[in-house]
């Protein structure tokens, strides 16, 4: 039972439940006019104490697009949060105008939080650096839907692997399924924490970690890039020596297997080349339609509509 | 080995890890204790090398989870009429509520001061326990 439930972190729901909204988001998917009406009378908070244009415009095209109305802000110096009110309070009163809320917050936990108090459904949007499970339900809605499975594959991930929170929710998150594998491409420096790593020792699952995508690029079903941002980086020298080495481009897509595909969870900032765009295999963009589809069906659900 | 009067009644911790005694003293809030306390520091010991003791000439009432959380390895003697009467050995709670503080800077619990730091037990062996809120981890006798 979805109705009424938070989502704070991507492994709050069993895979059986995911299976529900990943179902869902099928149908809506395959005839999205058919549900067009489905929140008619519902509305939709989005309290942004961070701007993250992409993820609040996703949510509110999501909920326009069921029939709802959306209230909220985007950065919170615009609302009595730069007043200092605390979040409980804010929580409280949005809950009174709003069914359901999605929380961005800089703060870790933040979301937390604001379901303890909130007698609606609340939605982690992102909080600081910790986690984005929206975006990890985007990621296995989308290889579901090109893969047709979330079972047995060789996931790859490449860049920044160190603070990039969407690469650990999605290596939890696809760790839950059976057969999954992982390559974890990235400089030293930016390796995986170690509790990623011994959480996959402990459940058995194999992975190898490795510095250059081209050699490993051709045994990948999925290939997952991130950013590689220069101010991660130690010194200009190790920047300028590896900086290509997780750039994608065409040539690097020549190595790679006819049914692979790319995932980003974008913006990108150069790390894939602009000459793998209409490459059949490029589905980053199509991934941006997943996330709206996906938020669609998760609104309907913790709302009891579908 | 320097010598302290041993007690008549009261409460002696002992095995605690050397360095950490002092850490219990202003826990436990000896410092503004009225009656006597000795806290000893780097005593031989054939188990640990050197570790802190603390005696306290007084039936005090304190908290036993308190003291795991900082060294799970401590033991607490009760003292009755110069004897031990019984020995304790602290146990690691599954859950604590506002004794162990999040020191994860980005964590929601250092700017909305009216939450409760919550951790949860997650590996009884290695005495880890992770924050409710930003899953930081925090290590008993280590952090
Ligand atoms: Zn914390």
């Amino acid at each position: 039972m979805l109705k009424g439930r938070h989502l704070l972190d991507p492994t709050d729901f069993s895979p059986g439940e995911l299976d529900e909204i990943f179902d869902f988001a099928d149908q809506i998917i395959q005839s999205p006019a058919q549900f067009n009406h489905l929140c008619d009378s519902s509305i939709l908070a989005t309290l942004f104490y961070e701007p993250s244009t992409r993820t609040r415009f996703s949510f509110e095209a999501a909920m326009l697009r069921l029939g709802g109305g959306v209230v909220g802000f985007s950065e919170p110096a615009s609302s009595s949060v730069a007043k200092g009110e605390s979040v409980a309070d804010t929580i409280r009163t949005v809950a009174c105008y709003a069914d359901i809320i999605v929380m961005r917050h800089p703060k870790e936990g933040a979301p937390r939080i604001a379901s303890q108090y909130s007698p609606v459904p609340v939605i982690n949007a992102g909080d600081g650096g910790h986690l984005h499970p929206t975006q990890t339900l985007t990621d296995l809605l989308t290889i579901r839907s090109v893969r047709h499975q979330l079972t047995g594959l060789i996931i790859g991930c490449c860049g920044d692997l160190k603070f990039g929170r969407t690469v650990h929710s999605l290596i939890k998150a696809t760790s839950r399924y059976p057969g999954n594998r992982f390559v974890l491409i990235s400089p030293k420096e930016l390796r995986v924490p170690d509790y990623v790593t011994a959480d996959l020792a402990a459940k058995g699952i194999a992975y190898q970690e490795v510095e250059r995508l081209d050699d490993v690029i051709g045994n990948l079903d999925i290939l997952y890039m991130t950013r590689v941002q220069k101010e991660r980086f130690f010194n200009e020298d190790d920047y300028v020596r590896l900086k290509d080495v997780y750039i994608l481009n065409a040539e690097k897509m020549r190595l790679a297997r006819g049914d692979m595909i790319v995932m980003h969870p974008l913006p990108r900032v150069g790390e894939i080349s602009y000459d793998i765009d209409d490459d059949p295999r490029a589905y980053y963009f199509k991934q941006a339609k997943f996330g709206m589809y996906v938020r669609m069906a998760l609104i309907a659900k913790l709302l009891g509509a579908s | 080995m320097l010598t302290i009067t041993s007690i008549k009644n009261g409460i002696v911790i002992d095995h605690i890890r050397a360095g950490l005694g002092i850490r219990m003293f202003y826990q436990l809030g000896l410092d503004k204790a009225d009656y006597s306390v000795a806290l000893i520091m780097n005593a031989a010991s054939t188990r640990l090398g050197r570790k802190d003791i603390i005696k306290i000439e007084n039936n005090v009432d304190f908290d036993v989870t308190m003291l795991a959380l900082i060294d799970p390895n401590v033991t607490i003697n009760v003292i009755e009429d110069e004897h031990i009467v019984h020995k304790v050995k602290p146990d690691l709670p599954d859950h604590v509520e506002d004794i162990i503080k999040c020191k994860n800077p980005r964590c929601v619990t250092s700017v909305e001061k009216y939450v409760p730091h919550v951790f949860t037990l997650v590996n009884r062996e290695l005495g880890q326990y992770r924050c409710q809120y930003c899953d930081e981890i925090y290590t008993v006798g280590k952090d």
